[in-house]
């Protein structure tokens, strides 16, 4: 990647990345290493992609290995899905989640079910990489989060990093599945973490011990969830973003929550999930997505199914509302400090 | 503004009433069928542009029809393949054979050895032809009425049935529709229900192939109804950006189920001129017209290998059977149209070939039939000891949950634990397996 977008180190000998960088040093990585990596999609060729996330790539690795597309997301992955077949691992980036209905057809319908349905002789070991949800202003177009979507369907599987160091080894697991992966890019910590308050500006990952990024190959399991912070009051299920957010908002009321961060939706890490839960008896989730259907609502039900015995209040849903992403008033929509406050108010009181 | 009336009426009153046009067949059951309006060329008299040529020289091809044999049994014009008699006796043969399956099959599902199964009757051509045309190895991403790519390519037929019954045998381990096979031994992929979506994969492949510097082309099959799919649109744009070695084959069998082709906008101009707009070569082509089908795949073929680009053919034929087991034709259209389509019926067309340069017979030609009825009767009895739908000789239930990932996540695990229960609470004996 070119030298001007790297985050200066803090110490000697001490690489510090924004989540980008990572994820441009994951793709880096994997394309030396393997000739049959390719990276597409709109605008990732000599420009390195709207958020700079392939920057670099195609000069290095030229323009067969890393190229722009037509605007065509039902192409994008239908011609993946045939450079899997022949034996290609692809790496399409659709340029905004919101625009990946188009190509949903091929990915529900074909890549999903590739391996099923020709009981393995052919397979699609692509990685669809996407910038997801809100905090960008970005409008009902530019901020949907649609893993839910993804995690119905029989065949994907769903990996969503929160922090620099996790992009990295996630994506680079990913990229190496033999499975189809939709590994959706948290967009608003991309340069840095976010607390929830829309009046403050993100938090650069400088700082941050998960900024830290070795040199490298090193890789995180898919369905390994991290426990960001052990505690016994109670815990938080949370991806992306909220991760973040919900982390904040227990360290500043004070409340000993262990926050749990999914990594990956579809594997679920049940095990872990499970053993927290019946630890501290109290079941918090917090997704941007829509509320009805999101994948909290599966999480609530495992949690339910699993560890009713042991819960001492009812498991809080944190989301988005039920309605699209308002550009003006992206900050009221966000599950933010307030609702996520007033959730673990309810929680304990119990 | 010149819309708004003086009288005081709405704005608009004043303009000409709109009308929807609802596309509707020439004949329906009971009418008489007139093919007069179809311009059918007389052949030889298509010119045929070198395979290095620029893709607009062929626009005059995409609307005219591309012909070989003519009425005199004789090839004509520069189309003309030049095959040996052997060649010619062995297309003959495939397409025998997979009328031959096509009939044994038919009886199959209405004997309920199986729930579907599709014809080809009437299209042999388009696909025993083509895949002739192509190299045994040549990718090709199959609709589902390619049963004569299979065929030609010597896939046992026993493991054809064998999917179509879905039984323990079946290589799919019962989890597809019959007729959707797979066989990546001969290069054979994977066929899908959902339409069209194995333009786009075909084309993925074919640039997949030139990003490794290969010699492997790609081709793909799809119906005229499917050309309304979004998948055709962003298939032939990523082609012609890539310059992507792959041949789209569109069968014209002038049917989607019961909606003609005036559904998928035939009616203002022809499938094969769809490759105008995106700047590749097309072809229309007489589909019953062996020679005609031959010629032009292996044009395209001959193109897709020199990095000459795509080519998107139309081949036009017409879908003698119904749709599939489960369609009833005479609901919706002339039992006439059959019986006077004038573009003949392929396989007879090429034994009259055969026969007028003296290197067939008629009672060779029955010996012909009754060795491909032997041979299928054959296979399906060997299939059958493998058990035919619904009757018990499935595959293993455990295996249901395979192959979903490339190892079982802890869901599955659960879930696969419960199907074992299950079999065990039903039949405490421990059968059916």
């Amino acid at each position: 990647m070119s030298a001007d977008l790297k985050t200066e180190t803090a110490e000697a000998g001490e690489r510090r990345f924004n989540m980008i960088e990572a994820i441009n040093d994951a793709l880096d990585i994997m394309l030396e290493r393997d000739s049959d990596t390719i990276i597409m999609g709109e605008d990732v060729g000599y420009f390195g992609g709207v958020f700079r996330a392939t920057a670099g790539l195609q000069e290095k690795y030229g323009k067969t290995r890393v190229f722009d597309t037509p605007i065509s997301e039902c192409g994008i992955i239908g011609v993946a899905v045939g450079m899997g077949a022949y034996g290609l691992r692809p790496i399409p980036e659709i340029q905004f989640a919101d625009y990946i209905y188009p190509g949903l057809d091929q990915l529900i319908s074909e890549a999903a079910r590739l391996r099923y349905r020709s009981a393995g002789e052919y397979i699609a070991p692509m990685t669809v990489r996407s910038p997801f949800g809100g905090g960008i202003f970005g409008g009902q177009t530019h901020s949907q989060s649609p893993e839910a979507i993804f995690s119905h369907v029989a065949g994907l599987k769903t990996v969503i990093p929160s922090t620099p160091y996790d992009a990295k080894g996630l994506l680079i697991s990913a990229i190496e599945d033999n499975d189809p992966v939709i590994f959706f890019e948290p967009k608003r910590i991309y340069n840095g973490t976010f607390d929830g308050y829309y009046d403050k500006p993100v938090q650069p990952w400088k700082k941050h011990k998960d900024s830290v990024v070795p040199e490298g190959y090193y890789k995180i399991p898919l369905g390994k969830a991290r426990i960001v912070t052990e505690g016994e009051a109670m815990t938080v299920l949370a991806y992306g973003t909220m991760v973040h957010v919900a982390e904040a908002v227990c360290r500043e009321k004070g409340v000993d929550a262990e926050v749990i961060d999914l990594r990956s939706i579809v594997p679920v890490d049940i095990e872990t999930i499970e053993a927290s839960v019946r630890k501290t008896g109290r079941c918090m989730i917090v997704h941007e997505a829509t509320r009805t259907t999101g994948f909290g609502a599966e999480l609530s039900a495992l949690v339910q199914e699993r560890c009713f015995y042991h819960l001492e209040a009812p498991i809080e849903r944190v989301t988005g509302f039920d309605t699209p992403y308002p550009h003006s008033l992206e900050w009221a929509y966000f599950p933010g400090p307030v609702r996520i406050g007033e959730a673990i108010d309810r929680l304990l009181k119990e | 503004m010149g819309d708004q009336p003086e009288n005081g009426q709405k704005v608009g009153d004043n303009r000409p009433s709109l009308k929807l046009h609802v596309p509707e067949p020439k004949f329906r059951p009971g009418d008489t069928v007139d093919y007069s309006h179809l311009a059918v060329t007389k052949p030889g008299e298509q010119p045929r542009p070198d395979e290095a040529c620029a893709p607009v020289e062929t626009n005059p091809l995409t609307v005219d029809l591309v012909r070989v044999l003519g009425d005199d049994d004789k090839a004509h014009g520069p189309w003309d393949p030049r095959l040996s008699p052997d060649q010619l006796r062995a297309i003959l043969s495939d397409m025998a054979l997979v009328r031959a399956f096509d009939e044994r099959m038919y009886r199959g599902q209405r004997q309920g050895k199986t729930s579907f199964y599709m014809k080809c009757t009437g299209e042999e051509a388009t696909s025993v032809a083509a895949a002739h045309a192509l190299a045994s190895d040549d990718m090709v991403f199959p609709s589902y009425r390619q049963q004569g790519i299979l065929i030609a390519r010597g896939y046992p037929l026993t493991e054809m049935i064998n999917q179509i019954y879905s039984n323990r045998a079946d290589k799919l381990k019962g989890r597809q529709l019959p007729i959707m096979y797979s066989s990546r031994e001969h290069s054979f992929f994977s066929i899908s229900g959902n339409l069209a979506t194995q333009l786009p994969q075909a084309t993925g492949f074919a640039m997949a192939s030139a990003i490794k510097g290969d010699s492997q082309i790609a081709a793909t099959w799809v119906g005229e109804g499917s050309t309304a799919e979004g998948d055709f649109h962003s298939a032939l744009t990523f082609a012609a950006v890539y310059n992507a070695p792959v041949i789209f084959n569109v069968i014209n069998n002038q049917w989607a189920i019961s909606s003609f082709s005036g559904f998928a906008g035939a009616e203002r101009t022809t499938f094969a001129a769809r490759a105008v707009g995106y700047g590749i070569a097309g072809l229309r082509v007489d589909g019953n017209d062996v020679l005609a089908v031959y010629a032009a795949q292996r044009w395209a073929a001959e193109r897709a290998r020199t990095n000459n680009g795509p080519t998107l053919i139309e081949y036009f034929t017409y879908r003698a059977e119904g749709h599939s087991t489960s369609d009833d034709p005479s609901a919706y259209r002339s039992a006439q149209e059959r019986e006077e389509w004038p573009l003949g019926d392929p396989i007879n067309r090429l034994k009259k070939h055969l026969i007028a340069l003296g290197e067939w017979d008629e009672a060779r030609h029955e010996a012909l039939d009754a060795e491909c009825v032997d041979r299928v009767k054959k296979a399906t009895k060997e299939a059958e000891k493998n058990g035919i739908l619904g009757h018990g000789l499935h595959h293993p239930f455990r295996t249901m949950f395979e192959d979903v990932y490339e190892e079982l996540p802890w869901h599955l695990k659960e879930q696969a634990e419960q199907a074992v229960h299950e079999r065990e609470v039903k039949f405490p004996g421990g059968l059916p397996k």
